[in-house]
């Protein structure tokens, strides 16, 4: 009798483990790269070599950055903790091959999306964390205050494998400038080559040229031309063929963008629980079922706004107060005068 | 592949390719082809094979030689060289040579130049260039030039064999060298003018070079960095080739009658030549394949832009490697079967 009762809750008990493990995970079991990140319990994120404010470690090896902060909404999201995220920092030449080779699951690599890159080489770009374009860096002494101002003979040091190498060309040729383009692999030897004067500018997006203005050695020497060469829509990557890991990011990214709409931060996420608004209340999790149709349960979007924040605090925290672009430009919401704009969490 | 949404195919090798590239051998520009774009990067991979090899085996010889000295101070400052060279990692001194002998070159503006006409700058060695008329004709008068001297060396072996007379050969091939192509600037209407770089203002402080020929800074460096490493290699090849060889043969060469140097150049070299040569291919191999290093310094090689730019442009990464490989994999069977040959036609013929 006593055993038969044994084996009875022994059954009944795999029974509803079963039970739970098929509704919790129906799309987890569509996603092959949910349920890995789950099983292995961290987020694997590719990003740059060190780009002050988008993806940067100090010396103790933390990963600060708005790039780095889409990767933390995602981990905090699928399992319910920021800091269980994995960074393998990547050149411009390695990011996609790593993607596409399952090294990594999310590239947040200030990386441009262009339709060859969507459609093409198995990637899916999500969506767009900052709005950018292709700049010039010169030299203060140089006289030069405009792109109009450069001449036949101009040598450009700039990053491998790039957009910026194709605007480049555009550029000088519709200006019917001859022109000598320098191409280095890290960005921290372009730094280099161009503070010793190997080149007359340096180019590539502007948020790049302000973020790494900073690692010369007289700052202070040389600025940013005003043109911009270039549309630059930066945004996080994901391998093709998996759409809820897609969504998932997707609307990670959105979340954090929403929550800044909405006025929810960090400090008052839980207290907008009992908020007036169905749309706040949505959004973290007071109502709707909106984490089920990800796989995930309904204090996602919660969890990103807590432990993340929302888009404004992250690009406070990481541009603004670094003093690399101080003025948030095009990346304000379209409330604000800015081209920020989401659909809808319902 | 298909699962990852990766297409495969040759296709994109006659697309435009729509970068630039700041140094190449051949006429290029965006709007050539992906195909033109390798054959861009695969001569510059050449020509700083090229270049390195032949300045590594100068100085490799010159130092080999060297620790072999009875002089105290020659022998030691080889034997440093050699030491110090040889064991530092080679990418380092590659970026030792680019961003310090960088920092160190002077602005086009205040270049000193030498002779007048060579200006060393950051922004590269401009060098005067020579424009050309009827170049085809002095070509063809080289190669005749080649080819007499080929027969003055047949008809002078033969004579030394069959009447034991020796022909000055070298004196005869110099002067066929110098001649043949004065004929062709004398009575063929060959023309060479130099064409002298002159310094052209780009801004208020930056400035550069026009005209002439412009070896970029990184070439130079590359090349220096390659050929001071594998350098060190070939001395050791040459002076284990050089100690290999028995002191009998020398002093038995010497009591037949023969002077120092046709001791060294009919008897000790000869046999040395067989030690130094296989090792020594070894290191031309090394050299050729570590030139891919160049990525790391911009000039724009075989890896830089085919298996860099033109990859991430197109993301078609398994063909592009594929071919990349294949590549490096010719090129040094070339060398290896050009050495084979060399190593075979003055090994010991046994009869």
């Amino acid at each position: 009798m006593f055993k038969l009762v044994k084996r009875l809750t022994s059954v009944v008990a795999m029974f509803a483990v079963l039970f739970t493990f098929t509704t919790e995970t129906m799309a987890a079991k569509k996603s092959k790269t949910l349920k890995n990140t789950q099983k292995k319990g961290f987020v694997r994120c590719g990003v740059s070599q060190g780009l002050p404010g988008f993806s940067n470690a100090d010396a103790a090896g933390n990963w600060t950055g708005v790039d780095v902060d889409v990767c933390r909404a995602v981990a905090a999201a699928v399992l319910g903790d920021a800091s269980k995220v994995k960074f393998t920092p990547l050149s411009a030449k390695e990011r996609f091959t790593a993607l596409t080779s399952n090294e990594i699951d999310i590239l947040s690599r200030n990386t441009t999306w262009t339709l060859s890159r969507d459609a093409d080489i198995g990637l899916t770009f999500v969506g767009v964390n900052f709005y950018d374009g292709q700049g010039f860096m010169v030299r203060k002494n140089s006289g030069i205050s405009s792109v109009n101002d450069f001449k036949a003979g101009v040598s450009a040091c700039t990053n491998l494998g790039t957009t910026t190498e194709l605007n480049m060309r555009d550029f000088f040729n519709s200006k019917g400038i001859k022109y000598e383009p320098v191409t280095f692999e890290k960005a921290d030897e372009v730094v280099a080559a161009y503070d010793a004067g190997r080149c007359d500018t340096y180019t590539t997006d502007k948020s790049g040229l302000a973020a790494q203005r900073i690692k010369l050695s007289n700052p202070d020497d040389h600025m940013v031309l005003p043109e911009t060469i270039s549309k630059e829509p930066l945004g996080p990557v994901v391998r093709q063929g998996d759409s809820v890991w897609e969504d998932i990011v997707r609307w990670s990214l959105n979340t954090m963008i929403e929550a800044e709409e909405y006025g929810v931060t960090s400090a008052n996420a839980d207290m907008m629980k009992t908020s007036d608004n169905p749309a706040v209340k949505r959004l973290v999790g007071a109502e709707g079922e909106l984490g089920a149709a990800l796989g995930l349960d309904n204090e996602w979007s919660l969890r990103i706004i807590k432990q993340v924040g929302n888009y404004g605090e992250s690009y406070k925290r990481n541009i603004a107060d670094t003093g690399i672009l101080p003025d948030r430009g095009p990346n304000e919401l379209w409330t604000k005068g800015g081209i920020l704009y989401v659909p809808p969490a319902r | 592949m298909e699962n990852r949404g990766i297409t495969f195919g040759y296709g994109f090798l006659s697309q435009e390719s729509s970068f630039d590239v700041q140094f190449s051998l051949i006429e290029y520009d965006g709007s050539h082809s992906y195909f033109r774009a390798y054959l861009v990067g695969l001569l510059n991979t050449i020509l700083v094979s090229v270049i390195g090899i032949v300045f590594a085996t100068i100085i490799g010889v010159i130092v080999g030689i060297a620790r072999l000295s009875n002089n105290y101070l020659i022998e030691r400052t080889a034997a440093i060289y050699v030491e110090f060279f040889r064991n530092i990692p080679l990418l380092l001194q590659i970026f030792f040579w680019y961003f310090a002998a960088l920092r160190a070159l002077p602005l086009p503006e205040k270049a000193e130049p030498m002779f007048g006409v060579f200006f060393l700058t950051i922004k590269g060695f401009f060098v005067p260039a020579f424009v050309w008329n009827n170049l085809d004709i002095f070509i063809y008068s080289l190669i005749a030039a080649i080819i007499a001297i080929v027969f003055v060396r047949i008809y002078a072996k033969k004579k030394q064999e069959n009447q034991g007379i020796q022909t000055p050969v070298l004196s005869i091939s110099i002067g066929l060298l110098i001649i043949l192509p004065l004929l062709s600037f004398l009575l063929g209407g060959v023309d060479a003018s130099v064409e002298i770089p002159v310094i052209k203002q780009l801004s208020q402080t930056s400035f550069t070079y026009e005209g002439g020929l412009k070896l970029p800074p990184e070439l130079i460096s590359l090349a220096l960095a390659l050929s001071l490493y594998t350098a060190t290699f070939i001395a050791e090849c040459v002076r284990a080739g050089v100690q290999g060889v028995s002191k009998g043969q020398k002093e038995a060469a010497a009591s037949i009658g023969l002077t120092p140097n046709q001791v060294l150049k009919l008897v000790v070299m000869p046999q040395a030549l067989r030690i130094i040569i296989p090792p020594t291919t070894n290191q031309y191999l090394n050299l050729t394949k570590n030139s891919s290093l160049a990525a790391a310094i911009a000039y724009p090689d075989l890896v830089l832009v085919f298996a860099g730019t033109a990859l991430m442009q197109t993301g078609r990464a398994i063909e592009i490697v594929s071919i990349t490989m294949l590549t490096y994999l010719t090129l040094s069977i070339t060398i290896s079967i050009f050495m084979n040959w060399y190593n075979k036609k003055i090994a010991i013929k046994e009869k």
